[in-house]
């Protein structure tokens, strides 16, 4: 595809989108459009269609009904194959990379070739990198990048192939503020090349730093385009829930109550024998929210595993209420009061049974409440009626399996659960990953409701903005080690930036 | 010295036969396709190949013959596995139990219309016989350059498939495949053709390697229990060769080394003094081994830690459109 500047035509249009899931109506009726040279952000919540919409551009889904068009020619897009020929690409959410293959080999194994792997494929790679000023070892493993790498291997994949459309999905979710700039700077320099981007997201600050056009979708509809330059935050945001919304994060203000979690000197060692959390020490009080940053893999899951009692400690101790949990079962420890809800990155695959019900996966946890052999619905029914008014979770009925629901309603039917455990500690990791502002700010809500409760919540999250807000203290994980636990108050997001990379570390004396 | 040579000899004999069906399941379980019908797959093979060299006299033809057969099976499997996407591992004992009665079925006409045997053509075409100048060094000679005709065959599928994977790009589109199924239909890579493509070359290896065994260990006479777990050994060989064909002609021969020992181990307590104990062991312990030694390979290898290297995807069917 040629790309002239002077052309009129849109890169790509879309017409009456339709696609449903189920019965459940994903995309209706879907209008979208962004020339080349622009970068159009994608906004809306949880459930509303954003990416399903992405998929069928990018050749995963086939929409039910609508018509597609790419530089003013009407076209059907059958597979991955179609898109990338129309100039297409997609980064997904998760990445599509193979791990056990270098960066050079997972961007050149799609495109053209002969029948021998090309032996200066990695000074291939180097050259393109070094021409949108990327920084790659082709040569390494995907395995054994960052998360940052990961994604540049990605873009770089799409570039490789020609692609002049790109659409990234939710493309900062993981990365670091500073990180985050970087990519920005790179999605400018492309927009400047003349592609067409679409950027996914939830942030609106960073829908007013980089965008030109925001397209709003509303349960699967699509609202409204507006120009960026000529709206604020507010309106926007009131355009994808529907209804004005205050925007800050409320901080309920509790008295510390007593110390109910203290982790010394904490070391767990994987499989491999690697350390993944180094001599980590911190308390957790009554009524606090203890916020836990750090670049995803240093260490915040093995931590949550091994505070619920699936992780196996290898030197020193969890002692919950002055009780050493070392050694209990995870039912051992539910029993004391500590909850875990863990959002993995694929939302099913911890806590929830994908096939089974709202009803049944409520029961995964109130099975044992009951003596004899059989069990009871009935309550579990109520529970998750219960979960869904409360939460606001969006499901034809209690009796859908929770495969159906879109991620972040999964998310929520989590927590509910949890918190309807009336736990004293909850451990909730990336509790609003991927959550739209709505859902979110119900979550929140909810977290600060347990905080009033006396409970002391411990947040695994990843966007530093919320934890500022929502956070009484924030603990920064580097590799596993804690390099610093900071006042939420008295820190900046560019502090716990540097934090999170470790470039500087905060002193022990200056911890209060 | 001559016990050893010739216990060398005949385990790279016995072990032929192995290294096909591994060969064969390596290139299938590279695709994400764990087929544990490898055991059917080599007696359909075994008759296939034995019906044509009975009929035609004509090896090229059998060993074509065979591998159709193993193709056959494998397409059955495919048909279930990437189009139907059924569970893989029902799929694979179905087809062990299907290949297994589709070679008694049809090897039992073959008995009952005469004593199937093949020609004295077939028999010297497959006789072992020294390479000219190679097969004259001494010990080497006997034990690497002395052997029938499709021992090399055996080796040199490995080898080229061994480079396969290693040089060529729809080697490594075939291991993005198995690794990471999504990435690869990203890529751009057709998932499912991949999977066939693979599938069924992996069948066809397996069904020659079947053809081995009905016509080298057969002695030209058509047996119909004639691979007689082969096939199951093939499939742990695989786990013990880390799913390269390089290794598997070493893990081939080692097993092959298991499956002879019952018969040579006579000759080594009665050749040396200090293994006379050999000659005290029962039969069936000898018989015993090879399986043994299987089972305890997949226990070893399901205890090592860390990371495998069995393709990520494997056992697993990929769905396009799932949420």
């Amino acid at each position: 595809m040629t790309i002239d500047n002077t052309n009129t035509n849109y890169a790509i249009e879309l017409k009456g989108i339709c696609k449903s899931f189920g019965t459940v109506k994903a995309n209706d009726n879907i209008d979208l459009t962004v020339r080349f040279g622009e970068i159009l952000a994608l906004l809306g919540e949880n459930g509303s269609g954003k990416t399903t919409l992405m998929n069928m551009l990018s050749g995963i889904y086939h929409p039910d009904g609508g018509s597609i068009y790419v530089d003013g020619n009407e076209v059907s897009i059958q597979s991955p194959e179609d898109a990338k020929r129309l100039g297409i690409g997609m980064v997904h959410q998760h990445f599509k990379l193979v791990d056990v293959m270098t960066a050079a080999d997972n961007i050149t194994l799609g495109g053209k070739g002969g029948l021998f792997v090309k032996k200066d494929r990695f000074k291939e790679i180097k050259e393109l990198s070094e021409k949108y000023s990327f920084e790659l070892d082709p040569e390494k493993l995907v395995m054994n990048m960052s998360v940052s790498e990961k994604q540049t291997v990605e873009i770089l994949k799409l570039m490789y192939n020609g692609a002049r459309i790109l659409i990234l999905d939710e493309p900062t979710a993981v990365l670091t503020p500073q990180e985050t700039e970087k990519l920005f700077d790179i999605l400018r320099n492309m927009k400047k090349e003349g592609c067409a981007i679409i950027i996914i997201t939830h942030k609106l600050n960073e829908v007013m730093s980089i965008s030109d056009r925001v397209t709003i979708l509303h349960k699967g509809k699509s609202v409204q385009t507006v120009n960026t330059a000529e709206t604020n935050p507010n309106e926007l945001t009131e355009l994808m829930v529907g209804h004005p919304m205050q925007l800050s994060i409320r901080r309920v203000e509790c008295e510390k109550g007593e110390n109910i979690l203290h982790v010394h000197n904490l070391t767990l060692e994987n499989s491999d024998g690697a350390e993944v959390i180094k001599k980590l020490s911190f308390d957790l009080y009554e009524g606090e929210i203890l916020g836990v940053a750090g670049v995803a893999g240093s260490g915040q899951k093995e931590l949550c595993e091994a505070i619920a009692g699936l992780y196996p400690i290898k030197k020193g101790a969890v002692l919950y209420r002055d009780m050493n949990i070392e050694g209990k079962t995870p039912r051992e420890i539910i029993d004391l009061g500590i909850s875990m809800s863990f959002i993995p990155e694929d939302r099913l695959g911890m806590g929830l049974a994908a096939s089974l019900d709202i009803v049944d996966n409520m029961m995964l946890k109130t099975y044992r409440d009951k003596k004899g052999i059989f069990v009871d619905r009935v309550t579990a029914e109520e529970l998750a009626n219960k979960v869904v008014e409360e939460l606001e979770v969006k499901t034809p009925d209690v009796h859908t399996p929770v495969r159906q629901l879109s991620g972040g309603n999964v998310q929520k039917v989590l927590l509910g659960r949890e918190i309807a455990a009336d736990p004293s500690v909850i451990i909730t990791a990336y509790a609003v990953r991927g959550l739209d502002i709505n859902s979110s700010y119900t979550i929140y809500d909810a977290l600060n409701e347990q905080k009033e409760r006396g409970v002391g919540v411990l947040f695994i999250g990843e966007d530093l903005d919320v934890m500022l807000e929502l956070c009484d203290r924030i603990m920064v994980l580097c590799h596993g080690q804690c390099s610093g636990i900071v006042e939420a108050k008295e820190t900046t997001k560019e502090y716990l930036g540097l934090l999170m990379t470790a470039s500087v570390t905060e002193g022990e004396n200056d911890e209060q | 010295m001559n016990t050893i040579v010739n216990f060398m000899f005949a385990a790279i004999k016995a072990g032929t036969p192995l290294l096909f069906g591994t060969t064969g399941e390596i290139v299938t379980q590279k695709s994400g396709n764990m087929n544990l019908g490898v055991e059917g797959l080599m007696y359909m093979g075994a008759f296939g190949g034995f019906f044509i060299a009975y009929k035609t006299d004509n090896l090229f033809l059998a060993m074509i013959s065979a591998a159709l057969f193993g193709m056959l099976g494998a397409l059955i499997y495919s048909f279930l596995v990437i189009t139907l996407k059924a569970n893989q591992n029902v799929t694979g004992l179905a087809l062990t139990t299907f290949g297994t009665g589709f070679a008694s079925f049809f090897g039992e006409m073959l008995i009952e219309g005469g004593s199937p045997k093949l020609s004295q053509k077939m028999t010297e075409l497959l006789s072992e016989k020294p390479i000219p100048v190679l097969g004259e060094i001494p010990f080497i000679g006997k034990i690497l350059f002395s052997h029938n005709i499709l021992v090399y065959l055996a080796i040199v599928i490995a080898l080229i498939v061994w480079a396969y994977m290693r040089f060529t790009r729809p080697g490594m589109k075939l291991k993005a495949v198995g690794e990471n199924p999504a990435a690869a239909d990203a890529m751009g890579i057709n998932v499912d053709i991949t999977k066939y493509v693979h599938t069924l070359i992996g069948g066809a290896i397996c069904g020659m390697g079947g053809a081995y065994i009905s016509l080298i260990n057969g002695n030209g006479i058509w047996n119909n229990g004639c691979v007689n777990g082969q096939g199951w050994i093939s499939v742990a060989l695989v786990i013990f060769a880390s799913w390269s064909s390089a290794k598997a002609i070493f893990g081939s021969l080692i097993f092959g080394a298991f499956t002879v020992f019952q018969v040579r181990a006579n000759d080594f307590a009665s050749e040396f003094a200090f293994l006379s104990f050999l000659s005290k062991i029962p039969n069936a312990i000898y018989v015993m081994l090879p399986f043994v030694i299987t089972a305890g390979v997949l226990i070893v290898s399901s205890m090592r830690s860390g990371g495998s290297d069995q393709p990520a995807s494997c056992g697993t069917n990929y769905y396009r459109e799932e949420r």
